[in-house]
This record gives C-alpha cells, sequence and structure tokens, in this order.
C-alpha cells in the first residue's frame, strides 16, 4: 500500500516537473539591466515601462517563434559596480541569451566585457558615447544615436540659430564628457568660438560657481548635457544668476514636459535636442508604432514626461524580438548574427546596424533621426532638425 | 571683480546651508560618538516633507517648513530610541553598520513612496532675482540664508544657555562623570539625536525649494556634513560653522578659478591639508580619553 502510493506521488511529481519543464520552454527570456534605483532612477524606469509594453505587445500577437518572451529585469542601482553583477546574474543564473541596456554610458562600457567573456550580445537603447561602438567589442549593438552623430545633424542648426561664441557644462562622466567633446568639435568646424567648457559631478545640485563662470565668458549660447534632474536645477539658477544666453541641451534624455513642469518661466526660451517628440508624432519616420507606444503609455497611466524616455526600451524589445526571430532560435551566437540582419520599423526610425570600430571586431550602430524643440510660453513646439 | 563678487556672495549663500548640516551632525558625532548615515537621509525626509505639506496639502510654506522640521525631530527621537538605545554599549563599527544599514533602507523607503521622479516645490517668492548691480541672487536663496543663520544661534544658545545644552555639554566631557553628576544620559542622547535630525531636516525642507527633490540628494548631503564636521573638529558649534563656510568658499572659488571638474575635490583637498596640520580639526575642544 505504502509503495503504491509512493509510487503514486513519484508520478505526480515527474508529471509536475516533466509539465514545469514544458512551460519554461514556452518562453523565450530576454534580459534587460536598467537603473531602476540611483541617481537614473527615473530614467531607468521609464525604460523599463517602455520595454514592458512591447512585451505585452509581442506577446499579444503571439510572441516569438510560437512561445511567448519574458523579461528579466535588473536594477543596475546607477552604479557600474552593480551593472556588471546584474549581467553575470542574467547569463549565468537567468541563462538569457540576449540582453537589453544598461542606460547610461559608463554603466553600459562598464559591463561590455562580460558580454565580450559569456559571448552574449546586448542592445544598447540609451547610452550615447562614442565608444561603446568603437572600441572593438563585437556584441554591442546600438539603436541610440552616439554624440557625434547627433553634433552632426545639429550642424545645419548652427547657422540658423546665430551661434557665434558656445559654453559648455557638462557631467562628469562618459555621457558628458563624449557629448562636450563632439559638440565642440563640430561647432569650431563651424567657425563658432569655444569659450568655457565647466563639468559638474553627476550628483551635484549647485552649479551656481559654474553658471558664474559662464556668465564671465559671455558666450550666447550655453551648451548642457546631463540628465533632467540637474537641467531643471541649471536652468532655474541661470535664471537666478541672470544668465542670458540661449541653453540648448543634448543627449535626448531631457525631457522638457518634466522640465515645463519643474523649472516654470526658467525653462522658456531654452532648445533640447531629443530622439522621439511625442508632442507632434506625425513628423517621426514610422507613425504607427509611434502611435500604438504612446497610447499604450496613456492607458498604463504612465508619466507623460517620461514618453521621451520610454520609447528606447520599447523599440530595443522589438529589435531583439525580431532579431530572434530571424535567428530562428534563442541561442546568443545566432541571435548575435541575426542582429545584422535585423530590419525594425521603430520609434527611433528605420532600425538597422551599420558597422563601426575596428575591423573584425565591429559592433553595430544604428543612425536614428534626431529633432530639436524649443520650449516657449511653457509649451514644447518644433525648431528645425 | 564682477564675477569674484558673484562667486563671494554665492559662497556665502551655500555656506549657510553648509553649516547648518554641519551643525546638526557635529552634534550627532561629536557628542554621541555616533557614525551617522542617515544624516543626509533626514535631509531628503525634511525635502520630501516640505513637498507633501507645500504641493500636496497646500498648507502655508512657513507653516509647512515648521511642520517639517517637527517631523524631523521626532523621526530623529524615534531612531535614537529603537536603534541606538540598545546599541549604547556596542562598540563604534557594530553602530556604524547598523546607522549604514538604516541610511539605506531609508533612501529605498523614499524611492518605494516617492518614485524616483524629481519633484519640485514652490516657493512663494518672486522667481526674480534681487539684482545689486553686476550680482544677483534668487529671493529663496535669501531666505534660506536668513533662516540658516537664526537656526544657528538658536543651536548655539541652546547648547551654551540652557539646561538641556549644559547636560550636553557635559556628556560630551564625560560620560560616566556626568552620569554620576545625575545627567539623565539616556535623555540627553535622544534629545541630541533629535536635536540634530531636526536640523538636518530643516537644511532639507530650506533647500528642496531650491534645488529639486530625489531620493538620492541626502548622498551629498551626508557627504558635505562629515567632511565640514571632520574640518571644524568634532562636537565643535564654531567649528562647524566656520567649516561650512569655509568649504563652500574652497568649492566655490576652486570652481570658479581653477576648475569646476575639482569642485568637490577642493573642499577634500583642503581637509587633507589642514588634518596634516591640525589632526583634530580646526576647533576641537580639549577632550579626556579613557
Amino acid at each position: 500500500m505504502h509503495t503504491k502510493t509512493a509510487k503514486l506521488a513519484l508520478a505526480m511529481l515527474g508529471a509536475t516537473l516533466l509539465a514545469g519543464t514544458a512551460l519554461a520552454q514556452e518562453t523565450i527570456k530576454i534580459g534587460v539591466t536598467q537603473p531602476l534605483t540611483g541617481a537614473f532612477a527615473a530614467s531607468g524606469n521609464y525604460v523599463a515601462q517602455g520595454a514592458r509594453i512591447a512585451e505585452d505587445e509581442i506577446n499579444a500577437a503571439g510572441g516569438v517563434l510560437g512561445k511567448k518572451i519574458q523579461l528579466v529585469i535588473e536594477d543596475n542601482k546607477s552604479n557600474p559596480t552593480e551593472a556588471v553583477a546584474t549581467v553575470e546574474k542574467l547569463i549565468v543564473r537567468d541563462k538569457v541569451p540576449v540582453i537589453m541596456g544598461a542606460w547610461s554610458s559608463t554603466l553600459t562600457l562598464a559591463v561590455m566585457p562580460k558580454l565580450q567573456e559569456y559571448k552574449v550580445p546586448m542592445v544598447v537603447e540609451t547610452s550615447s558615447s562614442g565608444k561603446i561602438t568603437t572600441s572593438g567589442n563585437p556584441y554591442v549593438f546600438r539603436i541610440s544615436p552616439t554624440s557625434e552623430m547627433e553634433a552632426v545633424a545639429f550642424k545645419p542648426l548652427v547657422a540658423k540659430l546665430g551661434i557665434k561664441k558656445a559654453d559648455f557644462l557638462n557631467t562628469n562622466n562618459d555621457f558628458g564628457i563624449g557629448s562636450a567633446a563632439e559638440y565642440s568639435k563640430m561647432l569650431k568646424g563651424q567657425g563658432v568660438a569655444v569659450g568655457v567648457m565647466e563639468t559638474m559631478d553627476p550628483k551635484a545640485t549647485d552649479f551656481s560657481a559654474q553658471l558664474t563662470r559662464i556668465k564671465a565668458s559671455g558666450g550666447d549660447t550655453l551648451f548642457v548635457t546631463t540628465a533632467v534632474e540637474q537641467v531643471t536645477l541649471i536652468l532655474k539658477q541661470a535664471k537666478e544668476l541672470q544668465l542670458n544666453a540661449r541653453i540648448i541641451t543634448t543627449g535626448g534624455s531631457n525631457s522638457p514636459d518634466q522640465l515645463i513642469a519643474q523649472a516654470g518661466d526658467a525653462a522658456n526660451g531654452s532648445f533640447h535636442t531629443v530622439f522621439f517628440p511625442p508632442w507632434f508624432p506625425e513628423v517621426v519616420t514610422n507613425p504607427e508604432p509611434a502611435k500604438r507606444y504612446m497610447t499604450e503609455w496613456q492607458k498604463r497611466g504612465h508619466e507623460p514626461g517620461g514618453l521621451t524616455e520610454g520609447f528606447r526600451g520599447y523599440d530595443g524589445i522589438f529589435t531583439i524580438a525580431e532579431a530572434i526571430k530571424i535567428a530562428g532560435k534563442a541561442e546568443p551566437a545566432a541571435i548575435k548574427d541575426a542582429l545584422w540582419k535585423t530590419k525594425v520599423k521603430g520609434v527611433y526610425g528605420n532600425i538597422e546596424f551599420i558597422k563601426q570600430g575596428p575591423a573584425g571586431n565591429e559592433s553595430g550602430q544604428n543612425i536614428p533621426s534626431v529633432y530639436l524643440v524649443k520650449i516657449d510660453g511653457g509649451k514644447v513646439a518644433k525648431s528645425g532638425l | 571683480m564682477d564675477q569674484l563678487l558673484q562667486h563671494a556672495l554665492n559662497a556665502m549663500i551655500l555656506g549657510g546651508t553648509y553649516a547648518l548640516l554641519g551643525i546638526g551632525l557635529t552634534l550627532i558625532f561629536g557628542i554621541m560618538r555616533v557614525v551617522n548615515f542617515t544624516h543626509g537621509e533626514v535631509y531628503a525626509f525634511g525635502a520630501y516633507m516640505m513637498y507633501m505639506f507645500v504641493m500636496l496639502i497646500g498648507a502655508n510654506f512657513i507653516v509647512s517648513l515648521v511642520l517639517a522640521v517637527v517631523l524631523g525631530v521626532m523621526l530623529g527621537a524615534l531612531i535614537e530610541i529603537v536603534l541606538l538605545r540598545r546599541l549604547r554599549g556596542a562598540d563604534i563599527d557594530t553602530t556604524m553598520l547598523v546607522m549604514i544599514g538604516a541610511g539605506i533602507a531609508m533612501q529605498n523607503s523614499e524611492q518605494l513612496v516617492w518614485s524616483g521622479v524629481a519633484k519640485s516645490i514652490n516657493s512663494p517668492f518672486p522667481s526674480a532675482p534681487l539684482v545689486m548691480g553686476a550680482v544677483s541672487v534668487s529671493w529663496t536663496r535669501l531666505f534660506v540664508f536668513a533662516v540658516a543663520v537664526v537656526l544657528i544661534a538658536a543651536t548655539y544658545a541652546l547648547i551654551q544657555k540652557t539646561r538641556l545644552g549644559k547636560s550636553m555639554r557635559a556628556t560630551f566631557q564625560d560620560r560616566e562623570a556626568a552620569a554620576l553628576m545625575g545627567v539623565r544620559i539616556d535623555r540627553v542622547h535622544t534629545a541630541t539625536f533629535a536635536l540634530g535630525s531636526g536640523l538636518a531636516a530643516a537644511a532639507g525642507a530650506l533647500l528642496g525649494p531650491v534645488f529639486v527633490v530625489y531620493p538620492t540628494i541626502g548622498d551629498l548631503a551626508s557627504l558635505k556634513a562629515f567632511a565640514i564636521v571632520i574640518l571644524g573638529g568634532l562636537g565643535s558649534i564654531p567649528g562647524a560653522t566656520i567649516g561650512g563656510f569655509i568649504l563652500a568658499f574652497m568649492e566655490e572659488l576652486g570652481a570658479g578659478y581653477v576648475s569646476s571638474g575639482y569642485r568637490d575635490a577642493m573642499g577634500f583637498l583642503l581637509i587633507i591639508v589642514i588634518l596634516l596640520v591640525k589632526p583634530t580639526g580646526l576647533f576641537a575642544r580639549k577632550e579626556r580619553i579613557g
């Protein structure tokens, strides 16, 4: 009797285990590492929310290769050391065949050696430092523009805005330093004088010293590169110090809606490069996915100010899903090869990868659209690009 | 010259808030010997309370400020009674680990409650700055400076003139002797921690409307507070006040005339130099060891 019960129990256990594996096989895991806490928490959460929208949309349409996709989202705490740990965990423990991440350039650069070590490809959705795609890491595929692309796209506006002398204020990390270097190079090429190049700690809140020096330099335009929290403070403090230079923020993580809400009057007259303009979605290359993304974002009650950031995650997951489809199997090597053939009609524009970096070890780089908008009277207006 | 004047004005205003942060910590660190990693989080708490009262409830600005400080005092008392009281005999490392844990827990709670998106607090002062010739300063910052000066003076008077202040100083000089003389050490510890925390909350509530509020604002506040306390000498209120102003001037002039990339390094460079010359800090009082 006892043996019979035991056998029955064993059989049931076996059945459950089998069912368990069968169920596990029905999903394809995609790793995501984003700063969900720490200095970049706001932006990292927006990207994760955008990624979730893509996950649900893809699964509602039947998934990939007949299986549902499943995002494994890890918090890299805005910290490079933690970012490396999340990538290691995603690859070793969760056995994901592909990753999306890691928001800031510094975080992305920190995790890149791990991709090479484990031979797992990563789609970079936000970072803009040139080094990411030029350092010879063949596992990196970036859908966001580099600072250089942004600067080149900006070139025709130099004359249009009448920029004669420019000053710089950027956050003291790979993103800020890279952007200031590319923009100043481009401006010098256009015959614009470059005044002072000031930096600030990514956590700093008081910029009175830098802004006083910028005011003394007397440029007509100030290029600012950092995340939205510091941009807000800079706009407010520039007004307090009566800095009259035109302020242009670069890098696309500047959320003009949030600036209007938080900097108030001080935001008026400032310019911002963005890579998706939700205020006039009709101008983007592919209005169809842009509308789907925006509708769902609103339906879920996400912060409207996050629209300019969330689409990065949305596009990143669609790019990965398409690559898995082309690869025909969810394995790192196959996905890496497939990414080169991937073409996606995304919010970023028509996503496809060109080769960048040293021959033989090229990284993939997409060429997205860049838009310049102006805040005027508490509203966002088109302004070239 | 205009630039120098503006830098000096910026540094004065910044120094007032640094001093406020430093005084709160020097009381706790100096008198209680608690390496207080919750100081920056109480600062953030003060800022969030200000946000809640002004922006969500719509209370008067001054009333909100007072309420934020009172809640900060209560939070400080709570931390002392719940965490520190039972660690009274523990060595400094144990206490430090507990405080690091408490700081992390508080920061993550802020994130959970308020989300990572920065919040801004409207100030009732005109947004156009006060212009004096070539220099200008915002009205909100002037208000912050004035309140900071009043709070610093009040704290100094409390320590020097009141019975509670006398007990605090006695405890700092010699814990055992003070206890033998009838000073209620437990009460002094709670009051000191609550007072120090109240000052941190005040700094947060004052600076919230100047800057924006997000969960990690406490990190830098905490770092600066420790720097100021070490600069001024443990437990010295004039030391923390002057230390706060010195740090502000170093940062401001260093960033203005040397390099803004090393703005935060300037202050620490100065600390290294001062500690080399005077290892107890600028104004450390003599204390009995052992």
